[in-house]
C-alpha cells in the first residue's frame, strides 16, 4: 500500500516535466499556426490579430504554459482552433484507443505467450523453428506494410474483416487492426518467453519438483513459467506506452478516429492545448500502468514485493 | 491546414466539364433502380472539415457538405456561366450598387422563411471583425466593412471594438430584395456569390452560433441528420420542405470521414463507401482499370505556378524569368509525377474559367532549351546558389521540383542549386514575408470561376512576387468596372498578357482530380463547379 501511494507521489514531478516539455516543443515548431489555417487565402491582419489574442499566441512560453495549467487545475483542458474544447475533442477518442490497445495488448499476452511456451517445449523442432522464423520476419516488416497489407488480403480480398471504420463496433472492427498493431510486439513476447522458460525448465526447482514426482503440466505452469513471466510482463508494461504509439499508425490505416489520430492532427496544426491534453493522459495511464506491473511482481514473485 | 488539403478538396468541388460527358454516359446506360422503390441513402468519403458555418470555412471539404446543405444566391452552371438559384434576379446599372431579387417561398430546414435578411445576417456576422471568421476578407469590398473591421490606432496591438455590427452596404429592402452597395464597381459580382461564404443563415444560427457550427441549419436539398459526429460522420437526409430547382433523388447522404485518402479508396473497392472524389494519384492507372466507366476525371480550377522574387535583384530582370520559364518541360514532368493527369498550362488562369486562352502565354511557357539558354545567357545569367522554395505537405511537390532542377542546370547550365524544403505551417508566412531568395511554388485554388479570382489575388497588390505594376492594377480596376462581364473579359486579357511579358510567375500545370464510385449509385453528374450530389440515385 505505501509503496503505491509512493508511486503515485513520485508521478506528480513526472506530470509537470512531461506537459511543460510538450508544450515546450510545439511552442518551438516553426511558422504561425493561424496564417496555415487560412492557407492561400486572403486573411485581414485584423482577423488573424483577433486569432492570436484568443488563443494566446503572442504571449510568451511560460505565460501560455501557466494559463494553460491555472485552467487545467479548473478541469478546463482549453481550445482547439476549430472552438472545440479539448475535453470533448478527447472524450469521443478516448473508447477508440482503450478498445484498440486493449485488443492488441490482449491478443499480444495471449498469443505471444502461447507461442513462447510451446516453442520451448519443443526446443529445436519444426514449431520452434517455425516460430523463430516468423517473428524475426514479423519484427523486420514495418507496420504501415503490416497494416496496408493485412486491411487488403484479409479485410478487401478476403472479406474476413470490414477494411476500415468503427461501424462493427467491438469486436469487429476492432480485432484486424488490434492484430496488426500487436504483431510486432507480439513477437518480442513469444521470443522472451521462449527464452525465459528454457531456461528456466533446465533450473535446479524444475528438476527438484520434477523428481518429487509433480505432473509435467503443474511443474511447467506453475513453477516454470511464472517465474518466466516477469520479463514479459515488464516488456508488457512498457509495451504499453509502444502500444499508444503505434496507434498513430494504425489508426490512420484503419481509419480509427482514436487519440493517435488526434495527436497526429493536432501537431500538423500546432495546438499545443490539445497536444498537450491528448499526451498527458497517455503519461498518465502509463504511468498507471506501470504500477499495476511493478505491483504484480510480488504477486508472481513474493520475494520482490518484500524487498 | 495544409496547402495541398485545401487544394486537392476544393479541386474537386470545382470539378469537371468532362465527367459531364464521361460520367452521363454511363449513368444513364445503367439501368436505374425498380420503380417504386422507396429513395435510398449513399455514401461519400470526406476528410474532417473545420466548421460548418458557410461563413467561417474555406475549407474545401466543409463545402463539400455545405453544398449539399444550402442554396447559394446564384451558382455556376456546366458551361461556366452563373445561373440563379436562390436569387430570382441580380442586376445592377453601375456595377456598384446591386439589386438581389430572392426567389419567394424558400424555406430553411426549421421551417423559417429565407428573406433578405436572412442572407444580410449571415453576411454581416461574417464581415464583423471580432467573430474572426474565415471568410471576412471576401466583404472587403461591400461598403461599410471598414466600420466593422476598424484598424489598430498607432502603437497599440489591441483593435478598438467596432461602432457598429452591420454592413452599411446591405439595405434589406423589402423580404425578397436586397440592395448592396459596394465600395468600387465590381462586374464579377454575380459569380463571386456562388462562393458558398454567401449562403444565407436562419435566426436560430445567430442565437447559437458554437451550436450552429455543429449542427448547421441551411435551405439546400439535404438536411443534417443528427449531430455532426466528429472524425467519424456527417448523416445528413432529404429535405421535403425544399421548393427550389434541384431536390434530392436518394434519401441522404452520410459523408464518411477518413484520416487518408489511401484506406478511402481501399473502402470504395469494399464498397463500404460510394463516392470518392479524390483517388490517391499512385492508385490512379489501378482504379482505371478496375471502375471502367465509374472512373471519373475532373478538370479543376487549381493551379501550380513558380514565382520568383522580383524584389531581388538576381531576379528583377523579366528575360531571365522567360528563360526558366521556356527550360522547363511541363510536359515531361506531368508524365513523370502526375501519371500523365495533370494539364500543363499556357495561360494564368484554368481552362474552365470564362476567358481562358489556352496560349494565351506563347513562345514563354514553350519548352524550347536553345532558345532558353540563348534569352538566359543574353540576360546576364545568373550567378550564385538557386534556391528552390517549395513546403513539406506532400512529398509530390519535391518530386518535381526535383525535375525542374534538373532541367534548369541541363538547359541552363546553373550548377549550384538547392532545395529549400520549408515545413508547411510555415511556408506561407515565409512567402508573406518574402523571405525566399529564390523561385518558389505558388499554388490557388479557385473560389469563383472568374480571372479576376486568379489574377488581383496573385499578382495584384502586395503579390508574393513583390512585383510591381501600376498599369496591371489599372487594367484590374477598369475590369473590375465594366459594364457587363462580358466586357470585362478583354480588360483582363489585357491584365494577363501584361502578367506573362514581364512573367514575375510563370504558369506550370492545371490540377485534375480523379473521381469514382461504386456500383450501387447511378447519375453522379459531377462536374467542374458542383459534385451535383442531388442527382444520384441509389439502385
Amino acid at each position: 500500500m505505501r509503496y503505491a501511494a509512493q508511486r503515485l507521489l513520485q508521478a506528480v514531478p513526472v506530470f509537470f516535466a512531461t506537459t511543460f516539455l510538450i508544450y515546450a516543443m510545439v511552442f518551438a515548431l516553426p511558422g504561425d499556426p493561424i496564417l496555415a489555417l487560412a492557407g492561400d487565402k486572403p486573411i485581414s491582419d485584423e482577423t488573424l490579430h483577433t486569432l492570436r489574442e484568443r488563443y494566446h499566441l503572442n504571449d510568451p512560453l511560460i505565460v501560455q504554459y501557466g494559463l494553460y495549467m491555472f485552467g487545467l487545475l479548473r478541469g478546463d483542458l482549453g481550445q482547439s482552433f476549430t472552438g472545440q474544447q479539448v475535453s470533448d475533442m478527447l472524450a469521443g477518442r478516448w473508447e477508440v484507443t482503450a478498445q484498440l490497445a486493449l485488443t492488441a495488448w490482449v491478443l499480444e499476452l495471449a498469443v505471444g505467450v502461447l507461442l513462447g511456451v510451446v516453442a520451448a517445449l519443443r526446443r529445436g523442432g519444426i514449431a520452434d523453428t517455425a516460430v523463430l522464423a516468423g517473428t524475426t520476419f514479423v519484427i523486420a516488416v514495418p507496420v504501415f506494410v503490416v497494416g496496408y497489407a493485412a486491411q487488403i488480403v484479409l479485410g478487401l480480398n478476403l472479406g474476413l474483416f470490414p477494411t476500415a471504420g468503427t461501424e462493427q463496433g467491438w469486436p469487429g472492427s476492432y480485432l484486424l487492426p488490434g492484430m496488426v498493431l500487436a504483431s510486432f510486439s507480439l513477437a518480442y513476447v513469444a521470443r522472451l518467453t521462449r527464452t525465459s522458460l528454457a531456461e528456466n525448465l533446465r533450473a535446479d526447482y524444475v528438476r527438484t519438483a520434477t523428481a518429487k514426482g509433480m505432473r509435467r503440466r503443474r511443474v511447467i505452469g506453475r513453477h516454470a513459467l511464472r517465474n518466466s513471466l516477469i520479463p514479459v510482463v515488464t516488456f508488457l508494461g512498457v509495451d504499453f506506452g509502444n502500444l499508444m504509439a503505434g496507434a498513430v499508425v494504425t489508426e490512420g490505416i484503419f481509419n480509427l478516429p482514436g487519440i493517435g489520430q488526434q495527436v497526429f492532427q493536432s501537431i500538423q496544426l500546432q495546438e499545443g492545448p490539445v497536444v498537450v491534453g491528448a499526451v498527458t493522459v497517455l503519461v498518465m495511464i502509463f504511468i498507471a500502468v506501470n504500477l499495476v506491473v511493478d505491483l504484480l511482481y510480488g504477486v508472481l514473485d513474493p520475494r520482490i514485493a518484500r524487498a | 491546414m495544409t496547402v495541398l488539403m485545401r487544394a486537392q478538396g476544393a479541386a474537386v468541388l470545382l470539378s469537371a466539364l468532362l465527367a459531364l460527358s464521361a460520367c452521363g454516359g454511363g449513368g444513364s446506360s445503367t439501368p436505374g433502380g425498380q420503380s417504386g422503390d422507396a429513395p435510398k441513402r449513399f455514401s461519400v468519403a470526406l476528410t474532417e472539415p473545420d466548421h460548418l458555418t458557410p461563413g467561417n470555412t474555406s475549407s474545401s471539404y466543409s463545402i463539400a457538405v455545405l453544398g449539399a446543405l444550402f442554396d447559394t444566391l446564384v451558382v455556376i452552371g456546366p458551361d461556366g456561366k452563373p445561373q440563379m438559384r436562390a436569387a430570382e434576379s441580380i442586376t445592377s446599372d453601375d456595377q456598384k450598387v446591386w439589386t438581389i431579387k430572392i426567389r419567394p417561398g424558400q424555406k430553411f430546414h426549421n421551417g423559417e422563411a429565407v428573406t433578405a435578411e436572412s442572407f444580410a445576417d449571415a453576411w454581416n456576422a461574417a464581415a464583423y471583425g471580432p467573430n474572426a471568421w474565415t471568410n471576412n476578407y471576401y466583404f472587403a469590398n461591400v461598403e461599410g466593412y471598414d466600420k466593422l473591421n476598424p484598424e489598430a490606432p498607432e502603437g497599440s496591438e489591441e483593435a478598438p471594438k467596432p461602432e457598429t455590427d452591420k454592413l452599411s452596404g446591405l439595405n434589406v429592402v423589402d423580404p425578397t430584395t436586397l440592395e448592396v452597395t459596394l465600395t468600387a464597381p465590381f462586374s464579377q459580382f454575380p459569380i463571386m456569390l456562388a462562393y458558398t461564404g454567401f449562403a444565407p443563415m436562419p435566426k436560430a444560427a445567430l442565437q447559437d452560433p458554437a451550436g450552429y457550427d455543429t449542427a448547421p441549419i441551411g435551405n439546400g436539398p439535404f438536411m443534417l441528420d443528427g449531430r455532426w459526429e466528429r472524425n467519424k460522420l456527417i448523416k445528413t437526409k432529404r429535405f421535403d420542405g425544399y421548393a427550389g430547382p434541384r431536390p434530392a433523388k436518394s434519401a441522404g447522404v452520410n459523408f464518411k470521414i477518413y484520416a487518408n485518402r489511401e484506406t478511402a479508396y481501399t473502402d470504395l473497392r469494399a464498397g463500404n463507401v460510394d463516392l470518392l472524389q479524390t483517388i490517391p494519384p499512385a492508385s490512379t492507372s489501378e482504379a482505371k482499370t478496375l471502375l471502367g466507366d465509374r472512373f471519373v476525371s475532373i478538370p479543376g480550377g487549381t493551379m501550380d505556378y513558380l514565382g520568383f522574387p522580383a524584389y531581388d535583384k538576381r531576379f528583377a530582370g523579366a528575360d531571365l524569368r522567360k528563360a526558366i520559364s521556356m527550360a522547363i518541360d511541363r510536359q515531361a514532368i506531368v508524365d513523370a509525377v502526375f501519371n500523365g493527369a495533370f494539364k500543363p498550362m499556357s495561360s494564368l488562369v484554368a481552362p474552365l474559367v470564362p476567358g481562358y486562352r489556352a496560349t494565351a502565354c506563347g513562345e514563354s511557357c514553350t519548352y524550347d532549351p536553345a532558345k532558353a539558354k540563348a534569352l538566359y545567357d543574353e540576360a546576364g545569367g545568373f550567378t550564385g546558389t538557386l534556391n528552390l522554395y517549395f513546403s513539406n505537405a506532400d512529398p509530390s511537390y519535391e518530386q518535381w521540383m526535383t525535375a525542374v532542377a534538373n532541367q534548369l542546370k541541363q538547359n541552363l547550365g546553373i550548377a549550384d542549386i538547392k532545395f529549400r524544403k520549408i515545413p508547411s505551417a510555415d511556408y506561407l508566412a515565409t512567402l508573406r514575408a518574402h523571405k525566399q531568395d529564390g523561385p518558389f511554388r505558388n499554388n490557388w485554388v479557385m473560389d469563383y470561376p472568374s480571372p479576376q479570382n486568379y489574377l488581383e489575388s496573385m499578382w495584384g497588390a502586395e503579390n508574393r512576387m513583390g512585383w510591381k505594376s501600376p498599369e496591371f492594377l489599372d487594367l484590374i480596376k477598369r475590369a473590375n468596372s465594366a459594364p457587363t462581364m462580358e466586357a470585362s473579359i478583354p480588360l483582363y486579357q489585357k491584365a494577363e498578357d501584361l502578367a506573362l511579358a514581364e512573367m514575375p510567375m510563370a504558369p506550370l500545370w492545371n490540377w485534375q482530380d480523379q473521381a469514382g464510385h461504386s456500383e450501387k449509385i447511378t447519375n453522379v453528374r459531377i462536374d467542374a463547379y458542383s459534385p451535383n450530389l442531388d442527382t444520384i440515385t441509389v439502385k
